[in-house]
C-alpha cells in the first residue's frame, strides 16, 4: 500500500515561503508527476514526502498514518536523485546492499534481491564496478536499483532524466513507465519536462510559486486547463493567449472581439462574465486551420515557416504587434512575408476571466 | 648518460638558449643545493668522527684516518704520508705527538724511530663510516626507549587527531545549526594564538588533571588542531548533500553516514592531515620538553637535547640520531603523498 496524503502543508525558509497549503492526495500505485518552472517548489514538495525536510505546518500521511515527524528510514519510501547520489567509494553491488544491510536484512536476502533488480533493470554485468566506471545511463539504472531493492511503498524520483541525453531519456522514460506497470509501486516523480509527465503520469500535479494551480489526469489538464499559467506551461508550442473584450455574456455562450476584428463565440457552461469585461483568449497552436480570410478570422503577415515533415509550424504577426504560432498539418505551404487567415476550431476555444481563471466550456 | 645530458640542458625551443632557460637553470639548480644540500651534510656528517667534525674546511663525505698495525706495538697505529727531504713522500706510522714533533716509524722498518715536524705531514685517509655514532646512542642511551615513546605519541596522537577533527568538520560543514559559522571562526582563530602564549595555562590545566610527566599529556593537548577542522570541512563540502540524503533514505544513522559515506569519500583530505599530524607530532620539542621530567618517557626530540650539554656538545650524536628521526617523516611522505593527488569523490556524480 502506498497512499500518501498531504494536507495543508507550508513550508518556509526563514521569512520566506515556498509551499504554500499544500493539499494533495496521491492513490496507491498511482503514477503522479510533479510539473512546473524551477524553483516553484516541486523537490522541495518531494523532500517532504521524503522525510528529507520537514514541512512548517500541516500534515503528511503514508497509509493514513500521520508521519509528518517520522524520520526518513522509517517511512519505508525509496528516492531516486537527480544526480542519482551513487556511493562513489562502493561498488555497484555494495550500493544496492547499503540500505538492506542498514537495516539489518538476512545476507541471502540481500544477496537475492539485488539479483532480481539487476535481471530486471539488466545490470547484472557491471555488479562489481563503481559508480566512476559507469556511464551516464548505466548510473541510472543503478540509482533505480538501489530504489527497487528496497521494495519500497512508494518511489520518489526527483528529476531522474534530466542527466541523460536526449535518445537516452526517451528509452530510459519507457522503462520507468515498464517498471511501474510491472511493480504496481505508487510513484511520485519531479520533473520540469512537459513531455514527460504528460507521457509518464497518471495524473499530473501543476505547480508554480510553492502552489498547485491544476490536479488531472494529462489529457485533462491538457484539454482544460484551469487557469493561464496551466494553459501557457502545458503544451508545445504554447498555447496563443489572446487578450479580447466580452461583446456579450450569457449563461450558455459568450461573444469575444479581439485584435483585428477577430470574434469568436464560445460555449460556456455557465460565467459571471458581463459585456466590456477583459479577458484572455486561449488557443492552441494546433486547434487551427488556413482560412481564405472570412469574418472574424485571424490575419497575420508571416515571418518563419518551420516545415518539421509532419507538420508545419508558422509564426506570425497579428495586429496590435502580438505574436501567433500555428502549426498546420503536414506539408501546408506558406512564405515568409506573405499575409495568412486562421480560423480556430470553436470546440476548443479556451476562455480566462480577468483573474486568470478558467471560464468552464460547455 | 646523454639522456641526463638532454635532460638537463632542455631549453623552450630545444634550439638556443634564452635568457629564461639560464634564469630557470640557475634557480633550480640552486635551490636544490639550498634545499638538498643540508640534508646531504647532514647524513654524511652523521657518519664522522668528533674530530672530523670539528675539521674546517668541513667536508660532505666522512673520513677516517688509515690505520695500520706495526711489528713492535700492540695498537694499531695511524698512518701519514710524510714529505722527505727530498721531494718524495712516504707512508709512515706515527707512534707518538710531543708539541708539534712526532716520533714516527716506518713500517718496513719498525725499529728505527724518526722525528718529523707536523707541518710535513698528512694524514692517510679513505672514507670510512663511524657506525659506533649510531650504534652507540641507540644500545646505550636508551635511544630505543625514545623512539617506542615517540612512535606511541606520534601514532596516537594522529588517530585522535583524525578522528576528532573529522567529525568535527562533519558538523560543521554537513550539519546546519545557530551558530555554526561563529564556532568555526572561533576555531580558525585558535590558530593565530601560537603555543608559547598558552604555554604556562596549559601546563597548568595537564598539571591539575594529573596528566603531568606522562605521555598523555603531551598527547591529548594537540589532538584538536583548527587547521585539521578547516582542512577537512573545506573537503567536506565538495562531498555533495544528496549522497547524505540517499544514505538516509537508506536506513544510515548519522553515525554510519558519518563512518561510512563522509569518512571514506575524505581519504584524500584525511591522508594529508595524517602527514600534517605525523610531522608535527613527530618534530614537537617545546611541549614535549615541558611536561616530560623522567628520562624513561623523553620523546626522540627532547632525548636529543640531552646531547647538548652545559659544557659539551656531543654533534656526532646528535648528527646521528637527527637522521634516525628524520626516517619516518620521510618515509610517511613518500607513502602517502600519492593518495593527496587522487580525489575519490564526485566520482560517481555526473
Amino acid at each position: 500500500m502506498g497512499r500518501i496524503t498531504l494536507t495543508n502543508v507550508d513550508r518556509d525558509f526563514g521569512k520566506l515561503r515556498v509551499l504554500h497549503g499544500i493539499d494533495l492526495d496521491i492513490g496507491d500505485g498511482e503514477l503522479v508527476v510533479l510539473v512546473g518552472p524551477s524553483g516553484c517548489g516541486k523537490s522541495t514538495l518531494l523532500r517532504l514526502i521524503a522525510g528529507l525536510d520537514k514541512p512548517s505546518r500541516g500534515t503528511i500521511a503514508i497509509d493514513g498514518k500521520d508521519v509528518t515527524q517520522v524520520s526518513a528510514a522509517q517511512r519505508g519510501l525509496a528516492m531516486v536523485f537527480q544526480s542519482y547520489a551513487l556511493y562513489p567509494h562502493m561498488t555497484v553491488r555494495q550500493n544496492l546492499a547499503f540500505g538492506l544491510e542498514n537495516q539489518r536484512m538476512p545476507k541471502a536476502e540481500i544477496e537475492a534481491r539485488i539479483a532480481e533488480a539487476a535481471r530486471m533493470l539488466e545490470i547484472a554485468p557491471y555488479l562489481d564496478r563503481r559508480p566512476g566506471q559507469l556511464s551516464g545511463g548505466q548510473k541510472q539504472r543503478v540509482a533505480i536499483g538501489r530504489a527497487v531493492v528496497r521494495n519500497p511503498t512508494a518511489f520518489l524520483l526527483d528529476e531522474p532524466l534530466s542527466n541523460l541525453d536526449a535518445e537516452l531519456r526517451i528509452s530510459t522514460r519507457a522503462e520507468i513507465a515498464a517498471l511501474h506497470q510491472r511493480l504496481g509501486t505508487t510513484m511520485v516523480y519531479v520533473t520540469h519536462d512537459q513531455i514527460e509527465a504528460m507521457t509518464l503520469a497518471d495524473r499530473i500535479v501543476v505547480m508554480r510559486a510553492g502552489r498547485i494551480e491544476q490536479v488531472g489526469p494529462p489529457l485533462e489538464v491538457y484539454n482544460a486547463p484551469a487557469n493561464l499559467f496551466v494553459a501557457g506551461f502545458i503544451g508545445s508550442p504554447r498555447m496563443n493567449l489572446l487578450p479580447v473584450k466580452i461583446r456579450s455574456a450569457s449563461v450558455r455562450e459568450v461573444a469575444v472581439e479581439g485584435p483585428g476584428g477577430f470574434t469568436a463565440r464560445i460555449a460556456v457552461n455557465g460565467s459571471g462574465l458581463k459585456a466590456g469585461e477583459e479577458a484572455t483568449l486561449g488557443i492552441r497552436p494546433h486547434d487551427f486551420r488556413m482560412s481564405d480570410g472570412g469574418e472574424g478570422d485571424l490575419s497575420g503577415q508571416v515571418n518563419l515557416v518551420e516545415a518539421l515533415g509532419p507538420e508545419t509550424v508558422v509564426h506570425a504577426t497579428i495586429a496590435g504587434d502580438r505574436r501567433l504560432i500555428v502549426v498546420l498539418g503536414a506539408q501546408a505551404g506558406g512564405a515568409v512575408g506573405k499575409a495568412m487567415h486562421f480560423r480556430p476550431d470553436p470546440q476548443r476555444l479556451h476562455l480566462f476571466d480577468a483573474a486568470g481563471q478558467r471560464v468552464p466550456s460547455a | 648518460m646523454s639522456s641526463i645530458v638532454t635532460f638537463l640542458s632542455r631549453r623552450r625551443d630545444g634550439r638556443s638558449w634564452h635568457w629564461t632557460d639560464i634564469v630557470t637553470w640557475v634557480w633550480l639548480v640552486g635551490g636544490l643545493i639550498i634545499m638538498f644540500g643540508p640534508a646531504v651534510w647532514l647524513v654524511g656528517s652523521s657518519f664522522k668522527t668528533p674530530g672530523q667534525l670539528a675539521e674546517f674546511p668541513p667536508t660532505i663525505l666522512p673520513y677516517v684516518s688509515q690505520k695500520a698495525m706495526v711489528e713492535g706495538y700492540d695498537k694499531p697505529l695511524t698512518l701519514y704520508r710524510v714529505m722527505q727531504p727530498d721531494g718524495s713522500t712516504k707512508v709512515m706510522a706515527e707512534v707518538r705527538r710531543v708539541g708539534i714533533v712526532a716520533q714516527m716509524v716506518d713500517p718496513e722498518a719498525p725499529g728505527e724511530i724518526v722525528k718529523v715536524n707536523i707541518s710535513e705531514r698528512r694524514p692517510v685517509r679513505q672514507i670510512g663510516f663511524a657506525t659506533e655514532n649510531y650504534v652507540e646512542p641507540l644500545k646505550k642511551n636508551d635511544f630505543l626507549l625514545y623512539l617506542r615513546n615517540s612512535v606511541f605519541v606520534t601514532l596516537t596522537a594522529t588517530l585522535i587527531t583524525l578522528f576528532t577533527n573529522s567529525m568535527a568538520a562533519f558538523a560543521l560543514s554537513k550539519y546546519r545549526f545557530r551558530g555554526r559559522d561563529l564556532v568555526m571562526v572561533l576555531i580558525i582563530g585558535t590558530l593565530m594564538v601560537p603555543l608559547s602564549v598558552v604555554l604556562v595555562p596549559l601546563y597548568s590545566v595537564v598539571s591539575a588533571v594529573g596528566l603531568f610527566d606522562s605521555l598523555w599529556g603531551v598527547i591529548l593537548p594537540t589532538v584538536a588542531t583548527p587547521t585539521g577542522v578547516f582542512l577537512l570541512r573545506q573537503y567536506m563540502l565538495t562531498i555533495p548533500d544528496e549522497l547524505l540524503d540517499a544514505a538516509r533514505m537508506d536506513h544510515a544513522s548519522e553515525w554510519q553516514i558519518y563512518w561510512r559515506i563522509i569518512l571514506p569519500l575524505s581519504a584524500p583530505a584525511l591522508a594529508v592531515l595524517a602527514i600534517f599530524s605525523v610531522v608535527w607530532r613527530w618534530n614537537d620539542f617545546l611541549w614535549p620538553l615541558v611536561v616530560l621530567s623522567r628520562k624513561e618517557l623523553y620523546t626522540l626530540q627532547v632525548g636529543l637535547n640531552t646531547y647538548a650539554g652545559q659544557l659539551n656538545v656531543q654533534w656526532h650524536f646528535i648528527l646521528a640520531m637527527t637522521v634516525v628521526t628524520m626516517i619516518p617523516v620521510v618515509l610517511v611522505f613518500v607513502f602517502l603523498q600519492r593518495y593527496i593527488t587522487s580525489g575519490i569523490a564526485g566520482s560517481g556524480l555526473k
